[in-house]
């Protein structure tokens, strides 16, 4: 009997194929964003994760100095001779050629065992790390890094790509601290009583175990932006499987009341209800993984483009298998199944045994719930308001833009509730007038797939406006800061000194780009020296700066800081920094970076070799006329046999930095695309739904005389209003979102201000995007109204219920 | 004579940063290697002292290795090792992280109950481990042999404080007797086809001070010994470990032997020293070993009680651990722990095996 009255449900979906792949679709759908978006943000955090305890030890507390000047050896002794278990590192960038990469130099003798990256093998192998001739790299690295001389590559896959481990005493030679050591490990098995730390060595800082890596950090906002994404997709699927369970319910309500009549007791027939639920739920939740899975793939590489470009942090490309992925994302599946029907099958648990079927009951939102509805979307939008206001960090970034997009999808229906009653009112003619009193009536059954098309709509609009703010700017930038013509590395300093040589009198201007790496207000920075030369005069694009800031810098007395240190750090121009080495410089002015994570520092170039004699100086800017830079090109390498990727023309070099930033946002791109395919899959299935159970509302209007083909036209332009009211409704709830992203997020996010611009011709598009994908949705069902025979109409009336 | 190999040590360090067994092919932890560029031992080259109490950085292993049989007022006795090992990657020194020497420190304490065992590394250059002369003092990061004299023999009297995990001792070694070159005049040869160290022994100490066992400091006295030992080849190629006996006995004589294990009869000596500190060098086949009882120690047997005879010099006795398991859980692991016999005669002393 149960197995029968099973089977007797389940063969509503044999009779409505389309209708059990729409619930299929959108469940699937839903879990695969959902958890394709997880398994790309549990795979890069791993590899944060790894990165920092691999490369920084962060599983273990760590000293550093207080002055950014490095660790004195006689400082380590000290602490060693009284008993702590302290284990020292050199650490800092290198240039092998033309690849850098980040030297780690450990003591394999002193580091705790726990906090070795990498096994050493043998004897021999430890012989030479320690002897100072080896080093250990991922077998990317390895590739890029050839045979550097008189060193050997060993290769271990545990390591993240672009460092390397050496021994100490190399890291010590290559960069040449000078003994000072960066940082010290605190081992974790420390004895009883020992002296504090303060005591024999006051010049260093604690800083704890498990401090969140800079990267994180700093990615952090990347991944709730794909987090959001996710979400947002896995919403919009959520009402594809509430309207398709809703229906499916509806239609079988006399099916229910039949096999309630028969003796099935209300228990049976709702655990079967649930039990078919949940097999759906199953295999579309499988489906989806699978899918999310491909998703992820597909998009991870981008994924680790843009990590690179705007954090340079290292994320392989490749996604690994994750079992606890599988499980979450089916019981994601599972979940949102149950939330999006569970209203549903308590209407069929509180049915009346006898009770007739009420058409459209199930859509109909009650004027009270619409009105509770608007009063959330407004305290939603005024709480996105005052945090935007009042509020501080990237978590406030981020509730201003949930805070927005929620309230303003929440408002909707009654915004287009009293567009359409404005219409009606303005409207003359009894069909013009039933047209708009009609498509009011079905806005309850229809808005939840409207503030699906918003939210995938204002998403686009917004991270569009700010990715073609963010283009427009970064290509004016760059037209300014890449002012010399062409770019040149030496290969060593001897090198670098016949080159200069060689070029005195050869060309207009050449300016030295010289850095060094060190520690200033606490964290580790570059800082770069610039020559007084009408080139950064003219060119470089400063934010803020004092008059002279060209002379105060040439003097030594003055510096420039990037947007991202004057932001972070609240310094102003004016205000004076200690540098490392212990000597002072005044701010004179602040300079945009974009696409750099790290605070920056410019000096003048005597200041800079004075204070840092250490720098290396392999690399230069050559000023010579544009028509002789191919010339030039040719003979620079002819006479120093540099290879290709020593020396880089400015063209080459803004080509590639564009194409950089394009990468960095093609998974935006992506992501884009998919939402508005989700969004519009969800209109399609809710006009689906709706055209099911229309055919009472029009079946009179036939019978007045109406033609079909009439109706059906009238269908398509019900559609295409709502669509337009929507998509009027998006243009400004995106640009709100851009502008939070823009001026709010970013700011938090990568330390950098974007103005706004505005391009209403990407606006257009994408309401042509819309309106295909709004006139396909309703092709189906309108075709299919079209198409109802006449019978079908006049059979409404017979069956009035 | 001699040899008291028990440089764990050295490349042996090595052996720490690595896999488990390097193998026991190639000699315990490497040393039946060549010299490499090092020095080698001469034959007939005088020690010369305080020089020689300092380090040979031309040399690929050195050590400076105390062990002391002690015992509380109540009764209980102790066994304490402070050992400190220098090992080259090549030969000489350089300017802080560039020099080649590297330094291990082996520190342990024995109950009755529990065997307590520590190691630390670190390499030279850099102030964290090392040797200063004028006074005297060997170190790595907090444990330390310090001597008090400026001048005369730097190691007659010396401090001694080392700490673990659970345990901790600090001892002040007098010695009651004079330097003893091992060999012939500390050059002591440990095979038959004449490999060599420098070695020279302090067997003659007086102990007082405190040993600290979970946090309990427990007063004790008793007897050290210590030996001084540097070589850059010191094993041949197919000697596989050692069996290796110091032995302090009731009459004030002092007794080193050890037997180097091969495909076969193996190599033994010994070094007769009077109470006075005369050594009489014995030749192989003078001193006999046999083992009498076997242990399980560390999954392996291990032959943790000894017959010994010098039927020469009327010495008949039979050796007892004071704790079988007394297994240096360090980088290169060996056993190594105070012993007490009987027999012909009565005392206490410390055996050391290796490569088993």
């Amino acid at each position: 009997m149960i197995w029968t009255a099973f089977t007797a449900l389940l063969s509503h979906w044999r009779y409505r194929p389309l209708q059990l792949a729409t619930l299929l679709v959108g469940v699937a759908l839903a879990t695969a964003l959902w958890s394709g978006v997880q398994a790309i943000n549990s795979e890069a955090r791993a590899s944060y994760d790894r990165a920092a305890s691999v490369l920084e030890q962060n599983r273990f507390d760590q000293l550093l100095s207080r002055d950014g000047k490095g660790i004195a050896i006689d400082t380590y002794a000290a602490l060693r001779r009284a008993g702590w278990n302290v284990s020292p590192v050199i650490e800092g960038d290198h240039r092998f050629g033309s690849v850098r990469i980040r030297l780690i130099g450990i003591d394999p003798l002193s580091m705790p065992a726990q906090a070795r990256a990498f096994p050493i093998s043998g004897a021999s192998d430890l012989a030479g790390f320690a002897g100072g001739t080896v080093l250990v790299v991922s077998p990317r690295t390895a590739e890029r890094l050839g045979r550097p001389e008189g060193l050997k590559v060993n290769v271990s896959a545990d390591l993240p790509d672009d460092a390397a481990f050496v021994d100490i005493g190399l890291a010590d030679r290559l960069l040449g601290a000078g003994g000072a050591l960066t940082r010290l490990v605190v081992g974790p098995d420390q004895r009883q009583g020992l002296p504090p730390i303060a005591q024999i060595a006051p010049g260093l800082a604690l800083q704890p175990a498990g401090e969140t890596p800079d990267v994180t950090r700093l990615t952090d906002s990347f991944h709730l932006n794909l987090t959001a994404f996710g979400f947002l997709a896995f919403v919009v699927g959520l009402f594809i499987v509430y309207s398709a369970t809703g229906l499916s319910f509806e239609q079988r309500r006399a099916t229910f009341r039949t096999l309630r009549a028969l003796g099935v007791p209300l228990r049976s027939l709702t655990v079967m209800l649930v039990a078919e639920l949940m097999l759906i739920a199953l295999v579309a939740g499988v489906i989806g993984v699978v899918l999310g899975y491909f998703i992820a793939s597909a998009l991870l590489p981008g994924v680790a483009a843009t990590l690179k470009g705007l954090y340079g942090a290292s994320v392989p490309g490749a996604l690994s298998l994750r079992p606890q992925w599988w499980a979450a994302g089916i019981a994601i599946a599972v979940l949102g199944t149950a939330v999006s029907s569970s209203q549903s099958l308590w209407r069929v648990w509180t049915m009346p045994l006898l009770s007739a079927g009420q058409s459209r009951a199930w859509a109909r939102a009650s004027a009270k719930a619409l009105r509770l509805q608007a009063a959330a979307g407004l305290v939603l939008l005024a709480g996105a308001l005052g945090v935007a206001l009042l509020g501080h960090g990237l978590a406030a970034g981020f509730a201003v833009l949930g805070g927005l997009l929620l309230g303003a999808a929440l408002l909707l229906p009654i915004v287009l509730s009293g567009a359409l009653w404005g219409a009606e009112r303005l409207s003359r003619g009894a069909l013009t007038q039933w047209f708009w009193a009609d498509t009011r009536l079905q806005l309850p059954g229809l808005s939840l797939a409207l503030m699906a098309l918003l939210l995938a709509l204002s998403a686009n609009i917004g991270v569009g406006t700010m990715v073609s703010s963010f283009r427009q700017t970064f290509v004016g930038w760059l037209d300014q800061r890449l002012a010399a013509e062409l770019y040149v590395t030496a290969r060593d300093e001897a090198e670098a000194a016949r080159l200069r040589e060689w070029l005195a009198g050869r060309v207009d201007a050449v300016l030295p780009i010289w850095n060094v790496e060190r520690e200033v207000l606490g964290q580790q920075i570059q800082i770069f020296g610039v020559a007084d030369d009408p080139t950064y005069r003219d060119h470089w694009p400063l934010l803020e700066g004092t008059a002279d800031v060209w002379d105060r810098l040439a003097s030594g007395q003055g510096a420039l800081i990037n947007e991202q240190m004057w932001r972070s750090r609240h310094l102003q121009p004016g205000q004076t920094i200690r540098m490392p080495g212990g000597w002072d410089v005044v701010v004179a002015g602040v300079y945009s970076d974009y696409g750099n994570p790290r605070g920056q520092v410019m000096i003048g170039l005597d200041a800079l070799t004075r204070h840092y004699p250490d720098v290396t100086r392999l690399r230069y800017g050559l000023r010579i006329a544009p028509e002789r830079v191919a010339d030039f090109r040719r003979r620079l390498v002819q006479e120093f046999q540099l290879p290709n990727a020593n020396i880089i023309d400015q063209a080459a070099l803004k080509t590639q930095s564009r194409a950089v930033f394009e990468q960095t946002f093609s998974v935006t791109g992506a992501l884009n695309i998919l939402t508005l395919a989700v969004a519009g899959f969800a209109m399609f299935s809710s006009l689906l739904t709706l055209s099911g159970i229309r055919l009472p509302q029009l079946a009179p209007v036939w019978a007045m005389g109406v033609r079909r083909r009439d109706l059906a036209l009238l269908e398509v332009a019900r559609t295409v209003a709502l669509w337009l009211a929507t998509f009027v409704a998006a243009v400004p709830v995106g640009l709100a979102l851009a502008w939070v992203l823009l001026s709010v997020v970013n700011v938090e996010a990568f330390g950098w201000k974007l103005p706004i611009a505005f391009f209403p011709l990407d606006w257009l598009r994408l309401g042509g995007v819309a309106l295909v994908a709004a006139l396909i949705s309703v092709f189906l069902p309108v075709r299919r109204l079209a198409t109802v025979s006449p019978a079908g109409l006049l059979r409404i009336f017979a069956n009035e219920r | 004579m001699n040899a008291r190999l028990r440089l764990a040590a050295i490349l042996a360090v090595l052996a720490s940063l690595l896999l488990p067994g390097l193998g026991w092919s190639q000699g315990f932890a490497g040393l039946g290697t060549d010299a490499q560029g090092f020095a080698v031992p001469e034959r007939g080259k005088p020690l010369a002292f305080p020089q020689d109490h300092g380090p040979h950085s031309d040399y690929r292993i050195e050590w400076w290795y105390v062990t002391a049989n002690l015992t509380a007022a109540d009764g209980r006795r102790f066994g304490v090792q402070w050992t400190l090992f220098r090992s080259a990657l090549r030969p000489g020194d350089a300017a802080a992280w560039s020099d080649p020497q590297i330094w291990i420190g082996h520190a342990a304490l024995t109950t009755a109950q529990r065997h307590y065992v520590a190691e630390r590394l670190a390499r030279g250059g850099v102030g964290q481990a090392g040797i200063d002369m004028s006074p005297f003092a060997a170190w790595i990061d907090d444990w330390r042999m310090q001597g008090t004299e400026a001048a005369g023999d730097l190691l007659a009297h010396v401090s001694l404080v080392a700490t673990g995990k659970d345990f901790a001792y600090r001892l002040t070694l007098d010695a009651q007797g004079p330097l003893v070159l091992q060999g012939e005049a500390g050059y002591s040869v440990k095979s038959a086809a004449g490999q060599a160290s420098n070695y020279y022994s302090q067997p003659f100490y007086g102990v007082r001070g405190e040993v600290v066992v979970d946090g309990v400091p427990v007063a004790v006295t008793g007897q050290a010994w210590l030996d001084r030992e540097w070589s850059s080849q010191p094993l041949a190629a197919d000697q596989t470990g050692w069996d290796w006996f110091s032995l302090h006995l009731a009459s004030g004589e002092k007794v080193m032997a050890f037997r180097l294990r091969d495909g076969g009869a193996g190599f033994t000596s010994a070094n007769w020293i009077a109470a006075d500190g005369t050594p009489q060098p014995l030749t192989s086949g003078e001193v006999l070993f046999e083992p009498v009882r076997t242990a399980t120690v560390a999954g392996r047997q291990m032959p943790v009680a000894w017959h010994v005879r010098i039927p020469g010099k009327g010495l008949d006795i039979t050796t007892q651990p004071l704790n079988d398991q007394s297994w240096m859980a360090v980088s290169t692991p060996y056993w190594e722990g105070p012993i007490s016999f009987s027999g012909s005669t009565t005392g206490v002393g410390y055996l050391e095996m290796t490569g088993y």
